[in-house]
């Protein structure tokens, strides 16, 4: 028997019927460890023994007395302000660039797009071997012309930058979905800019740009998600440059070199997983997921802002 | 919805996520309630991955099963220490029952987390009286505060590897026993090759070089890290500062940190024929024992030595010491099996003959009184220095701490700065050091 829309408890019962999925999909892969993070957050617990309450201490411990902290912070955050703003730069000047190019757009779409299927760690140490100050290609090449290379990942004031060079390396996700939205851009309009007289940057302003913003956006926020969880380049950047042996029982501290390449959520895996410190690792969750969210909606209240100013 | 019934479901749902929450926070418990003589199967994880390594603890497992026919043991290699620790965590019937740890550095942590059981039953029930197996050094670095949760599953020591040749190119007669001779003969043994760069250094002091930790070389000076109460003490410790004082000057006899770190930067990886002392790049080199075995089978092009590593000139007394730490074994916490495990564990740390025989396949010192003493183990000179190392009463292990390895890393990191000529207010940035360590030392208690 068809339920009646007229009587609002089964029509309210019904929309959550449809509506289950996503609920229990958001409670047990949302809600609930959100609620188990800020839980644990106030206790002393080593994944072993009961947890006990320690108030607000694993919270001081986390601001007052780690030292790491700051550090691995500023790296985040410098990481999702610079490496996503190269990224999206570099990756719209690809896009540009190869819906323009006339003969042998193929065969750069694929020599750009190859490197990103390479999995993380083996890119990784690749480019860490390029980059080897002593050994590496690259620098042997600048030597060659008199020009003495970088210490790339081995100096606290290269290593970041050498991280978003990989990450341009594996650029070709971001080129490819410029370049659907590049493709999408009405011929008519840049008909109409070329008739009014338009160059080739009014019309990448007034035309271009207002069309592809939505995407810019959308690179924008996923690429700063994206980059608050950076974890794995950093960590086998950092181990492999250092040159110290990573056999089984070795204890090193990520972020060589100083700290230069350490990240938020390589302290939460050290904090939680290494030293069975729950307590301070929710703690540190919880500000990186506090960070993300006020970026993602301060980006999407942008974002709208600029959609309505279209309408 | 009445209004009555929002606060009794927000309860409700309070208290039905604490139960949950509270659930999730109960590991699988074990027990040692098992019957040793009943068939069994016990899964042992562990560290080694070499072909050769590997073959030594299987053929280690043939003997044991051969003397315990109900028991059955199923090894797995190329364990990490973390892999371990997750697995104990989740417990289940995946979860190892013996566990060893090439590191004795986290042994603290797993005593006083319960992750690792005490041992201590177990010797009682079997009438093994470890201070007559075990040297008192051994037993310290597998135990914290009165728990014996690990035995040692042979030991390491370290000392210094020479190049014999490249010390009678350059007219040196012998190893040098005090840092005043080490930085003469480091110097003497270095050479460079162009403006920044190097053919042969003669010690590189660089504590991110191989095996070179900070608190390896540091032990030479015999230092004690914390006070009775169990606060770090680095600040107050006179000899922190002659051992920084001496890294930095033997780096300085040899061009100094920048020349030598970029140098470090063009070595092969440690465990490969492209390590530094065996290409010929380093002449004296801090290791452990089973480097000589590593250095026979690679075919050295060169001979070499081993002695001990030098001493401070004060303390010429002592020269014979090294720091000493080894693979430690254990009974995981949530085994069913453990008094199978024990059996297991007992053979593997204490069996002299097994010792023996584990100690002569992978070359690493045997870690009890009766094997020391054997006659059936490997009379090679260049390993037996390393006997002596051990045996020295002035040798010392790395005290271990609530939060395991912690403030070894602290002090590396604090090493990195140092070398690097990074740290300007010694003695001020020591004490912060030390409250660094006393902090992340209360945040692991409970």
């Amino acid at each position: 028997m068809a339920l009646s829309l007229s009587n609002p408890a089964r029509r309210r019962l019904r929309t959550l019927g449809f509506l289950s999925p996503w609920l229990v999909g958001f409670s047990v892969f949302f809600a609930y460890p959100l609620i188990a993070t800020v839980y644990f957050s106030f206790m002393h617990y080593n994944q072993i023994k009961e947890p006990t309450f320690v108030g607000l201490r694993n919270w001081k411990y986390v601001f007052d007395q780690m030292p790491l902290f700051g550090p691995a912070l500023w790296n985040t955050l410098w990481l999702v302000v610079i490496m996503v703003a190269v990224r999206v730069v570099f990756g719209l000047s690809l896009g540009l660039l190869i819906t323009k190019i006339k003969t042998g757009a193929g065969f750069f779409r694929t020599a750009f797009y190859l490197p990103y299927l390479a999995p993380p760690v083996a890119a990784t140490v690749a480019f860490v071997f390029l980059l080897n100050p002593g050994t590496g290609p690259v620098n042997e090449i600048l030597d060659a012309v008199g020009i003495s290379g970088p210490n790339w990942f081995n100096d606290p004031d290269t290593a970041k930058p050498s991280l978003v060079l990989l990450s341009l390396w594996g650029i070709g996700d971001l080129m490819v979905i410029f370049m659907a939205s590049l493709l999408d851009v009405p011929k008519e309009q840049y008909e109409a800019a070329d008739l009014d007289g338009a160059g080739a940057w009014a019309k990448f302003r007034y035309v271009t740009w207002p069309a592809i913003t939505p995407i810019v956006m959308f690179a924008v926020v996923t690429g700063v998600v994206q980059t608050m969880q950076y974890y794995t380049q950093a960590l086998v950047a950092g181990k492999v440059a250092s040159g110290v042996n990573i056999g089984p029982g070795s204890v090193i501290q990520p972020g060589y070199p100083d700290h230069s390449t350490l990240t938020v959520p390589q302290l939460v895996y050290q904090m939680g997983f290494q030293n069975f410190n729950t307590g301070a690792a929710c703690v540190l969750s919880l500000v990186l997921f506090a960070i993300a969210m006020a970026v993602t909606l301060l980006l999407m209240r942008k974002r709208s802002g600029l959609l309505s100013a279209e309408d | 919805m009445p209004r009555w019934r929002m606060p009794t479901c927000a309860s409700a749902a309070l208290a039905a996520a604490g139960l949950l929450l509270s659930g999730c926070a109960n590991p699988s418990v074990g027990s040692a309630n098992d019957d040793p003589t009943k068939p069994v199967t016990l899964k042992f994880w562990h560290g080694w991955s070499t072909p050769g390594e590997v073959k030594a603890v299987n053929d280690s497992i043939d003997r044991f099963e051969k003397l315990h026919p109900n028991i059955k043991v199923k090894a797995t290699g190329n364990v990490s220490d973390e892999t371990v620790n997750q697995a104990l965590r989740a417990g289940g019937d995946k979860a190892p029952d013996v566990v060893s740890s090439f590191t004795t550095n986290n042994v603290g942590q797993y005593c006083d987390s319960g992750m690792w059981a005490d041992l201590d039953p177990f010797m009682k029930k079997t009438g093994l009286d470890k201070r007559k197996v075990f040297p008192k050094t051994l037993l310290d670095y597998t135990s914290y505060r009165g728990n014996q949760c690990a035995l040692p599953l042979l030991a390491d020591a370290y000392g210094m590897y020479y190049n014999k040749d490249a010390y009678k190119k350059a007219g040196i007669e012998r190893p040098p026993r005090t840092m005043s001779e080490f930085k003469k003969v480091a110097k003497k043994l270095t050479v460079r090759s162009g403006r920044n760069s190097y053919k042969q250094v003669g010690y590189l002091p660089n504590f991110r070089f191989y095996q070179n930790s900070p608190d390896r070389l540091f032990a030479q000076w015999g230092p004690q890290y914390f006070d009775s109460e169990g606060n770090s003490r680095l600040a107050e410790e006179p000899k922190t500062y002659q051992f920084f004082k001496t890294a930095r000057q033997l780096a300085a006899a040899q061009g100094g940190f920048d020349d030598l770190e970029r140098f470090r930067l063009t070595f092969g990886d440690e465990m490969s024929t492209q390590n530094a002392f065996l290409t010929g790049k380093v002449a004296m080199h801090l290791d452990g024992e089973w480097r000589g075995l590593m250095l026979d089978e690679a075919k050295a092009k060169f001979d070499w030595g081993v002695a001990p590593l030098p001493v401070p000139d004060d303390q010429a007394d002592t020269y014979g010491r090294g720091f000493i730490t080894g693979t430690v074994a254990g009974i995981a916490h949530s085994s069913k099996h453990q008094n199978a495990a024990w059996e297991l564990v007992r053979f593997l740390t204490a069996d002299t003959k097994q010792v023996v025989n584990f100690a002569n396949a992978i070359h690493n010192v045997p870690s009890t009184f009766a094997a020391l003493k054997s006659p059936d183990l490997d009379a090679d000179p260049t390993f037996r220095t390393f006997f002596d190392i051990l045996r020295n009463k002035h040798s010392k292990a790395l005290p271990p701490s609530v939060n395991g390895g912690a403030y070894v890393v602290s002090l590396g990191d604090f090493s990195y700065a140092v070398e690097a000529g990074r740290v300007g207010d010694l003695r001020g940035r020591l004490k912060k050091l030390d409250e660094q360590i006393d902090a992340d030392t209360l945040q692991s208690k409970s």
